[in-house]
């Protein structure tokens, strides 16, 4: 066991992330908080990701690198994607809080909901 | 040939840029380019669906890397059909929005990018690129629901990127279990190989876990349905109609993918927990989604609500896991998306020329509006399931194939989800023809409250409801057309 988490922590960091990233988003009235939360949450996937590609003395599939382990860089790669995706839905979720703040005034979501309804 | 299905999915994206970048110099540039685009996209759509019809499947390999090193887009019959109704839902709402609104460069630019993603989610061949359309879709949903003016809209909004965010984000975590398995994001491959790791292994049953949940968000199945109402009835009637249409449709049908071509039928009979939870999902949908909707008072959230739960039953279809239910669900897939479409386009027309969008605004409106009430009559009655629209052949598929599995509670369900929705249907249909139409002065008043209303019928926005209606009709009675297509590849399946 303890072994396991010696050589596999990375992983458990990352199931942390993502479960201080759903807390945050449920437990946090502020809408800004809810998209910082967001992310700690992404970045936790991205983490697990990234963990899986990772191979100790592992060398990239480039010749001149070596050839004794290679690393699949395919989970990096889909990262990259994630994080550009990532980094677009934080840009839209933050415009739309700007348009919140200036319709109603304040960014806590218990005062936006009494507004609203 | 197969270069259509690629440009049906590049096509738009390009097209998407012109209205933003051509805007600067000529304003009001979106709507003609919106229009060109969409007709082209008709074309491919014709052009993918006539290939798969006269060659059968085929596939396309995105930059010649093979497949399952490279992406793979799929054009079968399945997605075809689905691939065309996209495109056609997509022409009529921006004819529909030419007279209705938004009219700004911005809205076509989203619709265009939001066509390019749902496009790409029914094509795509690959696990993790269909997570990239996923996000495409949702982002140009999120903006598109933000396009209403109302502050409410922004908040709804919001509130749909962060749930939608964290259900395609479980999706990614799925997709990323399916990965350490088995070291693929082939969909096909993904199928050959999962055996090999075992059906029942803790990985693979996470994984599918995942992927269900976070898809399950984007259909908007109770309890994951929160953000649906809100952006339904918040956005404007042109973005309202088209994401009722096709959003949930395309991740129901990226559900759909997952589930038969890289999960299986022999991973659902290996992992009967996995079935059942999925069929158990399914019918409190169909229940909750019908109750909440007879209570509503606000047509757009009745529609909301009535999408939540025949998307159970869409789901039921898949859950039950034989043919027949499947080429039900498959059929209610298609007929909800233009039959929910039509209600919505219909509710837009009532709501800027009656300002009516409760339910007690629609007493006597079948004197004013006979030709929009009759479509609206003839659209709810299909959502119930009345021969020979296409609400009849999806909902009948689904019981027939529930009884031949011997699930009668699921069978009983969607039976008794008829009589609900002609509950929530009936008595706004009661209302337009039956009752007396109300005062003029508490009209007027709504209609100043409402800010809508007090237009002429544009003849555009109801031609665009006629389509809708004839589609409904039309399909119903060609439906076994749509089910010779879906055969080949249902019969691989089973």
């Amino acid at each position: 066991m303890i072994e396991l988490l010696a050589s596999h922590h990375t992983y458990v960091a990352a199931m942390l992330l993502v479960v201080i990233g759903v807390y945050g988003v449920i437990a946090s009235p502020n809408f800004v908080k809810k998209i910082v939360a967001l992310n700690v949450f992404q970045v936790g996937i991205f983490l697990f990701f990234i963990s899986s590609g990772y191979i100790v003395d592992g060398v990239p599939p480039v010749a001149g690198h070596g050839s004794e382990t290679l690393v699949s860089p395919l989970p990096h790669v889909l990262i990259l994607t994630a994080i550009v995706v990532g980094v677009s839905l934080t840009a839209v979720g933050l415009a739309l809080i700007v348009r919140i703040y200036a319709e109603y005034g304040t960014l806590d979501e218990d005062v936006v909901r009494e507004v609203a309804e | 040939m197969t270069d259509a299905l690629v440009l049906l999915v590049g096509m738009p994206i390009f097209a998407a840029i012109l209205p933003i970048a051509g805007g600067i110099m000529w304003n009001g540039l979106g709507r003609y380019v919106a229009i060109a685009a969409t007709l082209v996209q008709v074309t491919l759509a014709g052009i993918v669906l006539n290939s798969v019809l006269t060659n059968g499947s085929f596939s396309y390999e995105v930059g010649g890397y093979m497949p399952p090193f490279g992406i793979e887009l799929v054009g079968d019959g399945i997605s075809a059909p689905l691939l065309v109704l996209i495109a056609l839902v997509t022409l009529g709402v921006v004819v529909y929005s030419l007279h209705a609104g938004p009219h700004s460069d911005a809205f076509y630019s989203e619709l265009l990018l939001l066509l390019a993603g749902l496009s790409g989610l029914v094509a795509t061949g690959d696990v993790f690129n269909l997570y990239v359309f996923l996000e495409i879709t949702g982002l140009a949903t999120y903006a598109l629901v933000a396009s209403g003016r109302s502050p409410k809209a922004a908040y709804a909004s919001l509130k749909y990127l962060i749930v939608g965010t964290i259900g395609a984000s479980f999706y990614l975590l799925g997709v990323g279990y399916l990965f350490v398995a088995t070291g693929t994001l082939n969909m096909a491959d993904l199928a050959a190989k999962i055996p090999a790791v075992g059906y029942d292994s803790p990985l693979i049953v996470t994984a599918f876990a995942f992927i269900a949940v976070g898809l399950a968000v984007k259909v908007a199945l109770f309890p994951l349905h929160t953000w649906q109402p809100d952006a339904y009835a918040e956005s404007p009637h042109s973005v309202s109609a088209y994401i009722a249409a096709l959003v949930s449709t395309a991740a129901a049908y990226g559900l759909f993918r997952i589930v038969y071509e890289v999960f299986t039928v022999e991973f659902l009979e290996a992992v009967p927990l996995a079935r059942d939870a999925f069929l158990a999902f399914a019918g409190v949908s169909i229940i909750v989604g019908a109750v909440l909707a007879v209570v509503q008072t606000d047509l757009k959230r009745m529609l909301a609500y009535s999408s939540v739960s025949h998307f159970g039953l869409v789901v039921a279809g898949f859950a039950i896991a034989n043919e027949t239910a499947l080429t039900g669900g498959l059929i209610h897939l298609v007929g909800h998306g233009i039959m929910k479409g039509g209600l919505f386009l219909a509710v837009g027309v009532f709501a800027t020329t009656a300002g009516a969008r409760r339910v007690e605004e629609f007493d006597g409106l079948a004197n004013r509006l006979p030709l929009l009430s009759g479509l609206f009559a003839i659209l709810a009655f299909s959502m119930v399931g009345v021969p020979p629209a296409i609400g009849f052949p999806g909902k009948w598929n689904i019981v027939v194939g529930a009884v031949e599995a011997g699930e009668w509670a699921i069978a009983a369900i969607v039976v008794g989800s008829t009589l609900l929705t002609l509950g929530y249907f009936g008595r706004i249909v009661e209302r337009m023809y039956f009752a007396d139409p109300q005062p003029s002065e508490t009209e007027q008043a709504t209609i100043v409250a409402d800010g809508e209303g007090g237009l002429e019928p544009s003849s555009l926005m109801v031609a665009v409801v006629v389509v809708a209606v004839v589609g409904a009709v039309g399909l119903g009675i060609g439906v076994s057309e749509l089910v010779g297509t879906y055969e080949p590849v249902l019969e691989v399946y089973f």
